[in-house]
């Protein structure tokens, strides 16, 4: 592989590192209130609300249901509005941040849900409000499940990621698209997938690892 | 009002005040005339009951009866369609949530699964009312080790919940329950996921913080060892209605009701099934009597009076005393040989006239 090559892979590298880092942020940061949402407005939830819960979920599904290569180019003019272009690294970051928070949602919802129902009734039985509900029962219990949730959407925003060179975003996917599979250089091609199972891998453990930290169940 | 418990407390020596008297001081709880349904089913269909200061109360029935939805409506976490809590004199049954919550910080709960954190050590777990309560952390935590103390646990306090056994995770549950000084403390069957050592150690370790500390403790349960071991007074509930209620050793002396005599059951004695078995109500060689006896007839030597008074061969076939709340309790089987009917009727009223209840179960072929 030569010199050019070989800087290539490392902006990619790079490249898909912040994409999946800053829309995982992103996606936690909104995803996890809104799955808490979820749970909360939920029939015998702590702020039942049937309405507000068949809104959050309808908005939910809507963006889950449409193909994310649809969405990235769905999505231009508001990625034009927030970022000021519609092209490059940072352009890649909304689209993947819109699609990655309804899916941590829902994987936040599912740990939140599993929750003892018991321990909510404890909190209640000690004059907890809900706001104490959420921060000494909900979250901490589920907090092993909302890592590992984590874990899967970083992995899956890996992935996603690739399809952001349709917009000029660069990253790992495109590198192996335009240079491995279009120009033949096999070479490329093995490197950007043993980089990627790396990464993944990598992800993985670190997730793993804070679970089992986490998890004194 | 129920009239069935009306009819019920009449009778006994201890009776409890009437519930349509203005608040006394010493009532925690006053529940008036409380009703809740499920769909078509009442949980609760007119319950009117008083928890005194300092005592344990013990609320028995079967499962379904309805003892998890009253002692819920006693902090708010289910709500009565009609009728009156007051808890310190205070009526709570229509405050809203926001209003409940430094009220559920006056009664400490104690529930079956122990509802511990899995995510909080032993310590956090124990201090959360009190963080609840917006209290520092030092002074939490001092607390926290206070009570640690007190259920034996101090040497857990770093430890998480997942590594402590069932009744380590009960004492926890206490000292939680405890940690808010709270005036009043429910406990929802909380020994009834426990082997029986274990049940008999958190039931003294229950019985000592009333004690010591005069907490007012209301204890549901299905079983009536439990009631035996640590209640002052039981009331027991059926199909959502409290159908006797009385001093525990009176209650047992002299159960009114057949749902209690059923809970009874396991723990007093009963005629063997071998006798029970061949009992007849004609004729035959033996008549077989029970005997109950309870306080002041149970510290007689009853049956050698029995034998100087009325003479005649009487054979003990099985029988108990029992002592509960320092009461004696008994049960004794007799069998009487013939069928002299003048005989008899001198052994039954002799007894009688010694504050012992008689009943003729009936008669038995050949000895048994």
């Amino acid at each position: 592989m030569s010199q050019v090559l070989f800087e290539l892979l490392l902006r990619s590298i790079w490249e898909t590192v912040l994409m999946t880092g800053a829309s995982g942020l992103i996606s936690l940061v909104f995803g996890l209130p809104l799955g808490l949402a979820l749970v909360a407005t939920d029939h015998g939830g702590i702020a039942e609300n049937i309405w507000v819960n068949r809104i959050l979920a309808a908005v939910i599904n809507g963006f889950r249901s449409v193909p994310f290569i649809i969405l990235l180019v769905a999505l231009i003019p508001v990625t034009r509005l927030i970022v000021g272009t519609s092209i490059g690294t940072w352009a890649a970051i909304v689209p993947l941040s819109i699609a990655a928070t309804p899916y941590y949602a829902r994987i936040a919802e599912v740990s939140l849900r599993e929750v003892d129902h018991g321990l909510i009734e404890a909190a209640r039985a000690m004059g907890g409000n809900r706001w104490t509900i959420i921060r000494e029962v909900l979250v901490p219990e589920a907090l092993p499940g909302i890592v590992a949730g984590f874990t899967v959407t970083l992995v899956t925003l890996v992935g996603a990621s690739a399809m952001a060179g349709a917009i000029g975003a660069g990253g790992l996917g495109d590198l192996a698209i335009r240079y491995g599979y279009q120009r033949f250089e096999t070479d490329v091609m093995i490197a950007v997938v043993v980089v990627l199972i790396i990464l993944v891998c990598g992800i993985q453990w670190v997730g793993d690892r804070l679970v089992a930290r986490l998890d004194h169940r | 009002m129920n009239q069935h418990v009306t009819a019920t407390t009449a009778d006994i020596a201890d009776p409890v005040p009437d519930r349509a008297a203005a608040d006394s001081p010493q009532d925690v709880v006053r529940l008036v005339d409380l009703k809740r349904r499920f769909g078509a089913t009442p949980a609760l269909d007119g319950v009117s009951l008083n928890v005194r200061k300092g005592e344990i109360l013990g609320i028995i029935g079967r499962s379904g009866a309805g003892k998890s939805t009253l002692i819920r409506c006693l902090n708010g976490l289910e709500r009565p369609d009609s009728g009156e809590v007051f808890i310190e004199g205070r009526e709570i049954g229509r405050l809203g949530e926001r209003d409940l919550q430094p009220l559920r910080r006056r009664i400490g709960m104690v529930f079956q699964h122990f509802n511990l954190l899995s995510a909080k050590t032993v310590e956090d777990n124990v201090a959360l009312p009190l963080k609840i309560e917006g209290r520092p952390r030092a002074e939490r935590l001092a607390r926290a080790a206070e009570l640690l103390q007190l259920v034996g646990l101090s040497e857990k306090a770093k430890a998480y919940p997942a590594s402590l056994s069932g009744g380590q995770k009960q004492r926890v549950g206490i000292a939680r329950a405890l940690a808010a000084r709270p005036a009043l403390l429910l406990s929802d069957e909380a020994t009834s996921a426990l082997d029986p050592e274990t049940t008999r150690s958190i039931l003294a370790l229950l019985k000592d913080i009333n004690a010591r500390l005069g907490l007012t403790i209301l204890l549901i349960t299905h079983e009536m060892e439990v009631i035996r071991s640590i209640a002052d007074r039981v009331a027991v509930i059926d199909a959502g209605r409290i159908v006797e209620e009385g001093a525990v050793w009176q209650v047992f002396a002299d159960p009114k009701s057949d749902i209690t005599r059923s809970l009874l059951g396991g723990i007093r004695p009963q005629l063997p099934p071998e006798i029970a078995s061949r009992l007849t109500l004609g004729e035959g060689t033996e008549t077989i009597l029970r005997i109950d006896v309870a306080g002041e007839a149970a510290r007689r030597p009853l049956l050698s009076e029995l034998s100087a008074g009325v003479p005649g061969p009487f054979r003990l076939v099985h029988g108990g005393i029992d002592h509960v709340q320092q009461q004696p309790v008994g049960t004794l089987f007799v069998a009487v040989p013939g069928a002299d009917a003048a005989h008899l009727a001198a052994i039954i009223a002799f007894l009688k006239d010694r504050n012992a209840r008689v009943e003729v179960l009936g008669h038995v072929a050949s000895p048994v």
